[in-house]
């Protein structure tokens, strides 16, 4: 039986049908979670997708923060449940305080949507497991707001704590990308960073669109191990007992 | 149930000090096409203008401090000011012409 994945639909959404089909290639069964219900279903993990949750008022991701699906997943990542947000839902988890620092308009001034190159600075989480190799992982962006921003000391700490997951780098020889003037660092992201984790490591974010980037034929499947680094974490996880079904507190 | 007055604030968000603000430095960046000099340190923020019904002014202020710092401001990256755009609203003339 295949682990069940909950996939959030905001108002907005518009990169769930992309993470559905993510899922269902990596052998997961998607589950949508509606943003104004509160039951997570019993999923395994939820995937946050892409897209302008609420139209992105106010702030991306702000609103989305204060729904009844947003209360249950702050749960359930606090009882160590896997949650992955994907671009749209990177800022969600940043307003939501479940990732740290914040994502600020593109140093470039413009939305960038096209191919970049990550590299995952660890393998070892529930979230780059199944990845053969650190990268260059070729997955596209599409974001106006990305700039991945923290305070020095906080930096510093991501760094040593093993929280910075994924950076952007040059496509053709896996250089870290330098700062906004460098094409690789598509938004000026602070020490190019492109994906964190929260400090337990069972929440993290990142700007690029693994789901997107798994079917060879349509330019790369590099995303997909990422996806499927989930979809078996939540599957160990589920088989070795671990509550999966949190309601709302 | 206590008599309620109606206040209208104002709350004017901005990106901290130090904070890279891109809107800023893009309208810094167009003054030349203006011809116009001696314009530095552009700070693009939001007002959000809003109106409480409280017993008082102070419970009225609570509120507004609680909605600019959990919803209308992320702490980590902007700050926010309250201003008090005055009293009563039942009448329209009231909230013109406070503190402008």
């Amino acid at each position: 039986m295949s682990v069940r994945i909950g996939v959030v639909v905001f108002p907005g959404s518009n990169r769930d049908i992309d993470a559905v089909n993510a899922l269902r290639i990596a052998g997961a069964e998607p589950v949508p979670l509606w943003h104004e219900e509160a039951s997570l279903d019993g999923v395994a993990a939820v995937l946050l997708p892409g897209g302008f949750a609420y139209g992105d008022y106010l702030r991306a991701g702000v609103i989305a923060r204060f729904s009844p699906v947003m209360r249950s997943v702050s749960a359930f990542a606090a009882d160590g449940g896997l949650v992955l947000g994907i671009c749209n839902g990177f800022q969600v988890l940043t307003e939501a305080h479940l990732l740290p620092g914040a994502l600020l308009r593109n140093r470039g001034l413009r939305f960038v949507s096209r191919e970049v190159a990550i590299v995952a600075e660890r393998l070892d989480s529930p979230f780059t497991r199944a990845i053969e190799e650190r990268g260059p992982l070729r997955m596209p962006v599409a974001h106006g707001e990305g700039c991945f921003y923290a305070d020095e000391p906080t930096l510093d700490a991501l760094e040593r704590d093993g929280q910075v997951l994924f950076r952007y780098v040059d496509p053709d020889d896996g250089r870290v990308a330098g700062g906004e003037d460098d094409r690789a660092n598509p938004n000026g992201s602070l020490r190019a960073i492109a994906g964190v984790t929260n400090a337990t490591g069972n929440v993290a974010g990142l700007m690029p669109h693994p789901e997107t980037a798994v079917e060879a034929l349509l330019g790369s499947d590099d995303g997909l191990g990422i996806i499927r680094s989930l979809v078996d974490s939540a599957a160990e996880r589920s088989a070795g007992g671990r509550p999966v079904t949190v309601g709302p507190r | 149930m206590s008599p309620t007055t109606e206040f209208r604030f104002a709350v004017n968000v901005t990106p901290k000090p130090g904070i890279l603000d891109p809107q800023g430095r893009a309208v810094e960046g167009s003054l030349g096409h203006l011809g116009i000099e001696g314009v530095s340190a552009i700070r693009v923020g939001r007002r959000i203008e809003l109106t409480v019904a409280a017993p008082d002014e102070p419970a009225a202020r609570a509120v507004v401090e609680r909605l600019a710092s959990e919803l209308l401001s992320n702490p980590l990256i902007e700050a926010y000011e309250l201003e008090s755009l005055g009293g009563a609203s039942s009448t329209t003339s009231s909230a013109i012409g406070a503190s402008w």
